[in-house]
């Protein structure tokens, strides 16, 4: 059941200072962008909140540029942004790939890359490939900008250093040497929430993120290091296995879950040198 | 707040945060758009908004303010995809079908069968098999009144 409309009410700032300082000075507020995850929970009464801020008009988070060499990714980029992006393309091709499988056009017009990171599920589909790419988030509050490194931002199954005043900006990526790989695994190819999903780099030390393995999205450090060591893959998988924790839920198990994870490091690994 | 609803300026007095399916229904009387799942996986509900085919049931009356909204109405009903829909059997409940449809405008004159299934993959059918559907499109694409909307 849908809650009661009229007990809602939403904040209309005319600019990013404007949504900032209605954060600091009118909340708690719940900051919505292209509302695809968000009308999920209230069409379906699972979600208390009743004060919204629309950040949707906000163009001057819409931006995707190269500045110094890193990708600087407005947080309100639609995921049709990203797979349209030359830049993009050229620079993150694990992002436009992570991009085309979230849902489907309807979402990927809508759902935006700040609400992914927002959002904070450990299924979400982009964030392996932040967490690989060692990208940095773009925190701003009325009063301050920081920095936060994308691996230090989340600190258990959906809580994250972001603080009730602060905005997700942008998220910028350093140039990425090395080839990238994505691969997500679910029901279907489109529509489906994923049972494992993992981006990784192959390079001198190669960089593993999975998904839905962790309360959070999970770098692999110990299994980079093995592979930078020139371990056997059957000992990298060996090692993976213990550096995930994945569970039992309505679209998998854990089980398959760490089957299905370590064979995608040996797809992975295996593919690291083909065309 | 104002939008361009099928080509008319169009004022609605709702609450920002209604969804968009519900003033099209509700507001606006235009019932063609479905509720199917209402949590924008089954795309019954696609409309277009500046002419990108969006989940209705995902948005709120604020995201609409200033766009141009195209429904099923819009297309007129002799509409070359809605003609085809007819003649091959790509409609059989229905109920998807104005999203069906919608999707398929966004797709553009003379689509491949790997774009029509990227682009209607949100877009879930469960009466035609979906081979109704992509012959129906091939038909209409290749008619000289196909347009974008």
């Amino acid at each position: 059941m849908q809650g009661l409309i009229s007990n809602r009410t939403l904040l209309e700032p005319k600019s990013l200072a404007d949504a900032l300082r209605m954060l600091r000075d009118e909340g708690p507020l719940v900051p919505v962008a292209g509302c695809t995850d968000l009308y999920v929970s209230l069409n379906f009464g699972t979600l208390d909140a009743t004060r919204f801020v629309n950040l949707w008009g906000l163009d001057e988070l819409r931006g995707i540029r190269v500045r110094g060499n890193v990708l600087s990714i407005g947080a309100l980029a639609t995921y049709t942004d990203i797979i349209r992006s030359p830049i993009v393309r050229t620079r993150l091709p694990m992002l436009v790939a992570a991009a085309r499988e979230v849902g489907a056009v309807q979402i990927q017009n809508r759902g935006t890359i700040g609400g992914n990171i927002a959002n904070g599920s450990p299924a979400g589909d982009t964030l392996p490939v932040f967490a690989a790419a060692d990208a940095t988030v773009v925190l701003r509050s009325a009063d301050t900008v920081r920095r936060v490194l994308f691996s230090a931002l989340y600190t258990g199954y959906r809580r994250s250093v972001v603080r009730a005043d602060e905005l997700i900006a942008a998220i910028e990526v350093p140039e990425v040497r090395g080839r990238q790989w994505f691969r997500k695994v679910g029901t279907r190819a489109a529509q489906a929430i994923s049972k494992v999903v993992m981006a990784a780099v192959a390079a001198d030390q190669p960089r593993i993120a999975l998904g839905s393995v962790a309360p959070t999205v999970v770098r692999l450090p110990s299994t980079e290091a093995a592979l930078a060591a020139g371990a056997s893959i059957a000992d990298a998988q060996r090692i993976l296995l213990d550096e995930i924790a994945p569970i039992d839920d309505m679209r998998s198990t854990a089980e398959y879950r760490r089957r299905v994870a370590a064979n995608l490091l040996a797809r992975f690994w295996n593919e690291r040198k083909r065309g | 707040m104002y939008f361009t609803l099928n080509g008319k300026r169009t004022r609605i007095d709702a609450h920002p945060m209604k969804r968009l399916l519900d003033v099209l229904r509700e507001e606006c009387g235009l019932t063609g758009t479905k509720e199917g799942c209402g949590e924008g996986e089954c795309g019954a509900c696609t409309v277009l908004v500046n002419g990108l085919p969006v989940n209705a049931c995902l948005i709120p009356l604020a995201h609409a303010a200033r766009t141009r909204v195209t429904t099923i109405e819009g297309l007129g009903g002799r509409h070359p995809l809605q003609r085809a829909f007819v003649e091959l059997g790509g409609a059989q409940c229905g109920i998807c079908t104005p999203g069906m449809i919608l999707a398929a405008v966004a797709l553009g004159p003379r689509p491949s069968l790997d774009r029509m299934r990227t682009g209607l993959a949100g877009n879930l059918c469960r009466c035609t098999g979906y081979s109704a559907i992509y012959k129906s499109i091939r038909k209409a694409s290749g008619s000289k009144a196909m347009r974008k909307a």
